[in-house]
């Protein structure tokens, strides 16, 4: 079994126009940083993304959006991004906005199998639109539908060589659910171990869901809004 | 006179009890944890994943690991835990938060929230807000309760495309705590030195008023 690959250029291989894919991350916390930067690079256009939110201009999925490689974005928070309003305006780029936990879920389910399931939010909103609407115990629930993709990259703080991931703090965010729910899932970690030398306790996602894997570098996390105390 | 938003966020707080597990929206919510009675253990969920926010940290402690679901640079208190966002709305949608607030841009007699988008401006999305009104036990909507030309934020109908359908259960304002009860909004309390007149002025729902009103204690 060989899931490592050298770096990022190699482990985005087979992404081509108008595919689907997964980013993990919340805000630029937790984002897979290296592809980012190495599908910029690539040219590949027509990309439809999942993620909860879409970068800022010039960074994280901004890097996409700066080069016109984005077709459809399905997220559920999009605001601080210029190129975004931009591109939303004038009909180049289309959103489609879903409540976070539903998000979250979709992409969950996606990876366990499920098809569909019933949630409560968004009833009675424009989220609705035609989607099945059904009571259980008195109250009104959404059909949604599981998600999945034609890849997913996930970044971690740690990962071995047989693909499984410890992430570290609030970086976990989507990027748990996500590496489920890839056909091809990538995952690029600050630290790269032998299997064999992480906790099993302590493994967020087992690598039976990851399919490459390598050491990114010179990560910037870069932070959106620094508060500190007064 | 009617309250800044300092003292909506120290009013809400009074709604806080032991043990609670709350989660608070951005603006006037954030401020809430500012008011935390002491000695009273309160956890702060961000739907991000994360129990047991902790205050803004120090220069040296800034983490870009750790963020609030505002993305703003936070900590963590003793005893927190950390979890993936399918997980954090899991405890959202089943039950467990014990208290949500959010800010709201309008708020209906039968309980309903708009919250997140207004026609013609740019839609920025729902983030968690679809997710919280509609599991919450106990909602608390946050608010000024008059925009800023003196038009009602407390509707008999809201306007503006729903985040949330008979959802809020408090409504606490710069001028008033008012609840939702099945005739209507109920004046509970009203903010030190505003009168009942002035808030069935500020009021375009129906607003019950049975006897006497007391003030807001801050």
């Amino acid at each position: 079994m060989n899931k490592v690959v050298k770096d990022a250029r190699e482990a985005i291989q087979g992404i081509t126009d108008h595919m689907t894919i997964m980013f993990g991350g919340f805000g630029l916390c937790g984002i897979p940083e290296n592809c980012l930067k190495e599908l910029a690079a690539t040219g590949i256009k027509g990309l439809t993304c999942i993620s909860n939110n879409a970068g800022i201009d010039g960074f994280g999925l901004g890097v996409l959006l700066a080069k016109h490689q984005m077709k459809k974005m399905i997220a559920s928070y999009v605001g601080e991004n210029k190129e975004f309003e931009r591109q939303l305006l004038s009909g180049e780029l289309e959103v489609e906005l879903i409540p976070q936990g539903t998000l979250a879920e979709r992409i969950r389910a996606g990876g366990a199998g499920i098809p569909a399931f019933y949630v409560p939010a968004g009833y009675g909103t424009e989220v609705q639109g035609t989607k099945e609407v059904r009571a259980f115990n008195g109250k009104m629930h959404l059909l949604e539908l599981g998600m999945t993709a034609d890849f997913a990259i996930v970044k971690a703080k740690t990962g071995d060589t047989r693909g499984n991931l410890i992430y570290n703090k609030t970086a976990n965010n989507f990027n748990q659910a996500m590496a489920t729910a890839g056909r091809i899932t990538i995952a690029e970690v600050e630290t790269l171990v032998p299997y064999g030398t992480l906790d099993p306790n302590h493994i967020h996602t087992p690598g039976i869901y990851v399919h490459r894997i390598f050491q990114g570098k010179d990560y910037e996390k870069r932070i959106e809004f620094r508060t500190v105390k007064s | 006179m009617a309250l800044d938003k300092n003292g909506i966020a120290k009013r809400i707080a009074q709604e806080l009890r032991d043990g609670y597990y709350v989660n608070l929206g951005i603006g006037i919510p954030t401020l809430v944890a500012n008011y935390i009675p002491e000695g009273m253990d309160v956890i702060l969920q961000s739907e991000n994943g994360l129990l047991g926010i902790g205050p803004f940290p120090d220069e040296e402690a800034v983490d870009p690991d750790l963020i609030n679901a505002g993305k703003q640079t936070i900590t963590t208190m003793p005893g927190a835990a950390f979890f993936d966002s399918s997980a954090s709305f899991a405890m959202i949608r089943g039950g467990h938060i014990d208290l949500t607030v959010l800010g709201a841009f309008e708020v209906s007699e039968q309980g309903d929230i708009a919250s997140w988008k207004i026609p013609g401006k740019l839609v920025k999305g729902m983030g968690g807000a679809m997710d919280l009104v509609a599991a919450a036990k106990n909602i608390i909507a946050a608010t000024i309760h008059t925009d800023k030309d003196g038009n009602s934020k407390l509707l008999k109908k809201c306007t503006l495309p729903l985040t949330g359908v008979s959802c809020v259960k408090r409504v606490i304002t710069d001028l008033a705590v008012v609840d939702i009860t099945p005739a209507g909004f109920k004046l509970i309390e009203r903010a030190p030195g505003v009168s009942v007149e002035e808030i069935i002025k500020a009021t375009e729902g129906t607003l019950i008023v049975e006897g006497d009103i007391p003030e807001m204690r801050i």
